[in-house]
């Protein structure tokens, strides 16, 4: 023990040693607090760099006709041109009403679904566990993986989506297109969505439902509620926050959407799926116009953060109860 | 009359007018109206009736988004 204490006097005596005495001096003179300062400053200018700065540069641009793939132009400041610019479009409008139509199909999916799977993984059946984890295996893999492999299972000759539906309808595989027809288009990247993010609202549903404390279902067996009424009483209420919270979360992410849909259509065909993160990139590096991007970027982004704060909201909720 | 006499129960607490919260700076009701206002502004930017309301929805958004930002500060 003697030996060890030893050795390690030994090593911060070294280490002493080879640290210059105007910085050991300097060091020697700071709080605690100060010492922390000095730990925690690299990280917030890293953080100031990547995440303020752009932020910053951004609602600069918002406001010029700065064009990135003309940066000898001259760039001059326009004022809030650009947002009555992008907020009386009709083409933003309407990439705007095909986002809505995705969140709502998707969220109102999902849910139902979400909550029915959490609700028969719930009953402990044998194997529950194992098949708890093939149904969470979807949420695991990359957008950009899943988009690949769904643009093969669409493919009308090949794909596994059309045998699979035929072999339900009795409707020819190779008479319709998932991807490349107008109709059907907007549910091929619904369906995927669902496929992809259901487990997630069912573990959060499971994790609901797992912290009901079962008195409330005993205390309802002795009133003798019949299990209809159980559900709506007790279950549906009890497990509404935690539902509530997946679904915001999942609408707030859904609003971003790009690498799935832009795998899979690339907003088209025409643009039919053309949402709205995928016309900003359309804008900001096609074409190039920087400006007018940067304050439809603002646009959504504002309206991102306005619906974290209801989520935090929800998400306080769910902690206070 | 029973020796211990009629029990009285202690009377509940006086429920406040909405009104008089929102004068008292209560963090509650102003952050439902600012959530109120977001959700509103978030429906007008995404709907498919008039493009009028879309034209005003980013203003709406980003009055509840400040409005909640300043009303969070303020006490329980």
């Amino acid at each position: 023990m003697a030996e060890t204490t030893s050795a390690l006097d030994r090593i911060a005596a070294r280490a002493a040693r080879a640290t210059p005495v105007p910085v050991a001096r300097r060091l020697r003179g700071l709080s605690d607090r100060g010492i922390a300062w000095l730990f925690i400053t690299p990280t917030i200018l890293l953080l100031l760099a990547i995440n303020i700065f752009p932020l910053i540069w951004t609602i600069w641009l918002s406001f010029t006709n700065y064009r990135a793939n003309r940066p000898t132009l001259e760039t001059e400041f326009i004022g809030l041109q650009n947002y009555q610019r992008v907020l009386s479009n009709p083409d933003v409008w309407h990439t705007l009403q095909v986002t809505a139509r995705f969140l709502c199909w998707t969220m109102a999916i999902q849910t139902v679904l979400g909550f029915a799977l959490a609700w028969l993984i719930n009953r402990q059946f044998r194997g529950h566990g194992f098949w708890t984890t093939v149904i969470l295996l979807p949420m695991m893999l990359s957008p950009a993986v899943v988009g690949n492999f769904w643009t093969f299972l669409y493919q009308p000759q090949i794909g596994l989506f059309n045998y699979v539906v035929s072999f339900f309808t009795g409707i020819p595989p190779s008479s319709f297109q998932m991807i490349g027809d107008v109709n059907l288009a907007p549910w091929a990247i619904v369906i995927v969505d669902t496929w992809m993010w259901t487990p997630y609202i069912m573990l959060i549903c499971l994790a609901g439902l797992r912290s009901i404390p079962d008195y409330l279902y005993e205390a309802a067996e002795v009133d003798r509620a019949s299990p209809w009424r159980q559900f709506w009483s007790i279950t549906v209420p009890m497990v509404l926050p935690f539902l509530m919270l997946a679904v915001l979360f999942r609408a707030i992410e859904n609003f971003k959407m790009f690498d799935l849909v832009v795998e899979l259509t690339s907003g088209g065909p025409g643009s039919v799926t053309e949402l709205a993160s995928i016309n900003l990139k359309r804008e900001a590096f096609e074409k190039w116009r920087t400006g007018y991007s940067s304050a439809f970027a603002i646009i959504l982004f504002v309206t991102v953060f306005g619906a974290a704060n209801i989520y935090v909201k929800a998400l306080n909720a769910v902690k206070n109860r | 009359m029973s020796a211990i006499g009629p029990q009285t129960r202690p009377a509940p607490p006086a429920k406040e007018s909405l009104l008089r919260r929102f004068r008292r700076f209560r963090r509650g009701p102003w952050e439902t109206l600012a959530t109120l206002i977001i959700f509103v502004g978030v429906v007008m930017l995404m709907q498919p009736f008039a493009i009028v309301l879309y034209t005003y929805s980013f203003v709406t958004i980003l009055t509840g988004t400040v409005l909640f930002v300043i009303v969070s500060h303020f006490p329980d």
